[in-house]
C-alpha cells in the first residue's frame, strides 16, 4: 500500500508536469489547428535556461529557496515566452494560409533546430541541476514519506492551471482566445485581433512549458537535450487523452497519464514505461479520437 | 514527336551515369565507398518512404520501425537457422509489410498530423520492444551479432566496394520499380487522394485501401533495405533504428523534393554524404537541416527538386503533382 501511495504522488507530480506542457499543445491546436512539434523543445530550453540561471546567478543562495525558485520560474517563463513568440513569427506565421501539412513540416524543422541548438550550446551530455536549491525534507502522510519537491510541483502546477483556467474563462482576453478557437473568421468580424490572440497563445503556452522544464530539473536533478521530444510526445498524448483543444481536458489528461504511467511502471514493468504512454496514445486515437472530455462543439461565451 | 526525342536523350544519360557510378569505387578509398554505401541505403529507404509521404501524402515518421523489422527478421533467421541473408530478402519484405498492415489498418483513417504522431509512437514502441528483448529473440540492447555475409551466385560480398555494387544495383532496381509504380493507375490514384481525398473517393477510388497499400509497399521495401543493412553491418542493435533515423529519412525527402525520386537521391547525398565532407560541422548538421526545413516550407514547398507536373497527351487533362497540397 505504501508503494501505491508513493507511485500515486509521483504520478501526480509527473502528471502535473505533463499537464503544463499539454496546455501549450492544446491552446495552439485550439486556435491554429496545428500540432506545435517544437513545443517539447521549448520545454527543454526552459529546463536548460533554469539550469544556467541557477548556477550562474545563484538565485537560491541569494534570495532563499522559496523566493529564489519563484524568481527563477518567472525569469524562465518570460524568456521562453519570448522564444515561443519568435518561433511563431518565424516558422508559423508565414505558413498561416498554407496547407496544414506544410506547417507540420515547418514545426518539425523548428523542433530539430531548437533541439540541436540546445545540444550545441550545452553539449550532448546531461546537465546536473544544483542539488541544494530546495531543502531535502519531506512530509509523512499516513506513514508515506513524500518529498517536498513533489508536493511543491503538484501544488505549483495546480495553481498555474487554475490561474490559466480563470484567465481563459473570466477575462475579456480569455474570451477572445476562446472565440478565436471556435471560429477565426467570426472572431475577426467581432473585432477580435486574431493575430494578437495567436501571439498571446504562443506566449502563454511556452511560458507554462518552460516552467515544466524547470520542474523536471528540480524533480529528477538532471536534464538532457533529447528529453523534449519524449516529454512533448507524452504531453501531446495527454492533450489527446483529454480531448485536444480542450483546456480543462489537457489538465485532466496530463494528470491521468502521469498516474497511469507511474502505476504501469510499478505494477507492469519499468522497462516498458515509455511504451505504456504511446500505447495509450494509439488506443485513444483508434477508439475515441475526441478524447475523454470530447471535442467542444458549441460553447456559450 | 519532340517529346520522344527528349525522352531518348534522357535515356542516353542513364548508361553514362551508371558508368560513372560503377567506376567510382576504383578512385575512392574504402572510407568514401562506405559513405556512398550509406547514401545508397538511405536513398533506398527514402524512395520507399517517398511513396508514402511524397505520393500518398501520409506523414510517416516511424519508417525506422519497418526498417528494423526487416533487419531483425534477416538477423534472427540467419543466426538461428543459418539461412543465407539474400534468400531472406522476400521474407523480410513480407515481415515488414505484414507488420505495417497490422499497424496501419486501424490508424489509416486518421487525419495527417495525428497519423504522424501515431507513427512516431509506433516507432518508439518497436524500439522499446527490441531493447526489452521481446519474445527473447532480439538480443536486448546489445542486439544480434554474427550475421552472415550475403552471397550472390556463390560470390560472398564482404568489402565496402563489393557492397557498393550490391546496394547501388538494388537502388537502381528500386528506382525502376517505384517509377513504374508511380506512373501506374496505382500511382495516379495516390496522387489524386493526396491532393483531395474527398474528390478521389467521389471518383471511385477506395481511399483507405490505396493509402493502406502505399503504406504496406513502402514498409515492405524498407524491410528489404533492413536486410541489406543487417548483412552489411553483421551486427544490429536497437540504436540503429531510433526516431532520428526516421527523421533523417523524412528530412531528406522533404529537402530533396517529395514525390520526385531524383530529389530523394539528391536529398540522400545532401543529408548523408555532405556532412562527411564537412566533418567539423557534423554536429551542426541537424541544426542546419532543421532550419532548412522551415525555410523550405516557407519559400520552396516542393523541395530543391520539386516533382515535375504530370503531363498526359489527352487535351485538358493535367496532373496535379506539383505542390503537395495534401
Amino acid at each position: 500500500m505504501e508503494e501505491f501511495f508513493q507511485q500515486l504522488t509521483n504520478g501526480l507530480a509527473v502528471g502535473g508536469i505533463y499537464a503544463l506542457i499539454a496546455l501549450g499543445y492544446t491552446m495552439v491546436y485550439g486556435v491554429l489547428k496545428l500540432i506545435n512539434f517544437a513545443h517539447g523543445d521549448l520545454f527543454t530550453m526552459g529546463a536548460y535556461l533554469g539550469f544556467t540561471l541557477l548556477t550562474a546567478l545563484n538565485l537560491a543562495g541569494r534570495f532563499g529557496p522559496a523566493p529564489g525558485v519563484v524568481i527563477l520560474l518567472l525569469m524562465v517563463m518570460g524568456f521562453i515566452a519570448l522564444v515561443g513568440a519568435l518561433l511563431e513569427r518565424v516558422a508559423y506565421r508565414p505558413l498561416r494560409q498554407a496547407p496544414r501539412l506544410s506547417a507540420v513540416v515547418s514545426a518539425l524543422g523548428a523542433s530539430i533546430f531548437l533541439q540541436n541548438a540546445v545540444m550545441l550550446i550545452y553539449g550532448a551530455r546531461s546537465q546536473v541541476y544544483p542539488q541544494n536549491i530546495l531543502p531535502m525534507v519531506g512530509v509523512n502522510v499516513f506513514g508515506v514519506y513524500i518529498p517536498l519537491v513533489r508536493i511543491l510541483i503538484v501544488g505549483l502546477s495546480l495553481v498555474m492551471m487554475a490561474g490559466l483556467y480563470l484567465f481563459i474563462q473570466k477575462t475579456r482576453i480569455g474570451t477572445a482566445i476562446r472565440a478565436a478557437a471556435i471560429d477565426q473568421g467570426a472572431a475577426r468580424l467581432m473585432g477580435i485581433d486574431v493575430d494578437r490572440v495567436i501571439l498571446l497563445v504562443f506566449l502563454l503556452g511556452p511560458a507554462l512549458g518552460g516552467t515544466a522544464g524547470v520542474m523536471v530539473g528540480l524533480l529528477y536533478g538532471q536534464v538532457n537535450f533529447t528529453m523534449g521530444w519524449v516529454y512533448g510526445l507524452k504531453a501531446f498524448t495527454a492533450a489527446i487523452l483529454g480531448g485536444i483543444g480542450n483546456i480543462p481536458g489537457a489538465m485532466v489528461g496530463g494528470i491521468l497519464l502521469g498516474v497511469i504511467e507511474a502505476m504501469g511502471a510499478a505494477y507492469i514493468s519499468i522497462a516498458w514505461k515509455d511504451a505504456i504512454a504511446f500505447c495509450v496514445l494509439i488506443l485513444i486515437l483508434i477508439a475515441r479520437p475526441t478524447g475523454l472530455l470530447g471535442e467542444r462543439v458549441a460553447e456559450k461565451l | 514527336m519532340i517529346r520522344l526525342d527528349q525522352r531518348s536523350i534522357t535515356y542516353l544519360w542513364y548508361p553514362i551515369v551508371a558508368g560513372v557510378l560503377a567506376s567510382l569505387p576504383m578512385f575512392l578509398n574504402a572510407y568514401w565507398v562506405d559513405v556512398l554505401n550509406s547514401v545508397g541505403l538511405y536513398a533506398i529507404l527514402g524512395i520507399s518512404l517517398n511513396l508514402i509521404v511524397g505520393h500518398a501524402g501520409l506523414f510517416n515518421l516511424g519508417h525506422a520501425a519497418f526498417y528494423a523489422v526487416g533487419a531483425y527478421t534477416a538477423a534472427i533467421l540467419n543466426t538461428k537457422f543459418q539461412i543465407p541473408v539474400m534468400w531472406l530478402m522476400p521474407l523480410c519484405a513480407i515481415a515488414a509489410g505484414s507488420f505495417a498492415l497490422l499497424i496501419a489498418r486501424p490508424i489509416i483513417h486518421l487525419r495527417g498530423d495525428y497519423l504522424c504522431i501515431v507513427t512516431i509512437g509506433v516507432g518508439e514502441i518497436v524500439r522499446i520492444a527490441l531493447i526489452n528483448n521481446i519474445f527473447g529473440i532480439t538480443g536486448g540492447a546489445n542486439g544480434i551479432f554474427g550475421i552472415g555475409r550475403p552471397s550472390v551466385f556463390g560470390f560472398v560480398i564482404r568489402k565496402p566496394h563489393e557492397f557498393f555494387y550490391l546496394i547501388w544495383i538494388f537502388l537502381a532496381f528500386t528506382i525502376f520499380v517505384f517509377r513504374r509504380l508511380e506512373h501506374s493507375r496505382f500511382g495516379r490514384a495516390l496522387n489524386y487522394l493526396r491532393e483531395d481525398d474527398v474528390a478521389a473517393e467521389g471518383s471511385g477510388i477506395n481511399v483507405s485501401h490505396y493509402k493502406l497499400a502505399a503504406f504496406v509497399v513502402g514498409a515492405a521495401w524498407a524491410g528489404m533495405a533492413g536486410n541489406i543493412f543487417a548483412a552489411k553491418m553483421t551486427t544490429i542493435s536497437p540504436e540503429s533504428f531510433s526516431f532520428w533515423e526516421s527523421v533523417l529519412v523524412f528530412t531528406l525527402i522533404i529537402l530533396g523534393g517529395s514525390g520526385n525520386n531524383a530529389g530523394v537521391l539528391l536529398g540522400a547525398f545532401l543529408i548523408v554524404g555532405l556532412p562527411e565532407l564537412f566533418r567539423d560541422f557534423a554536429n551542426a548538421r541537424m541544426l542546419v537541416f532543421g532550419a532548412a526545413m522551415v525555410l523550405m516550407m516557407i519559400f520552396r514547398k516542393g523541395g530543391i527538386l520539386p516533382a515535375p507536373q504530370r503531363k498526359y497527351k489527352l487535351a485538358g487533362v493535367t496532373g496535379g503533382q506539383g505542390e503537395g497540397r495534401g
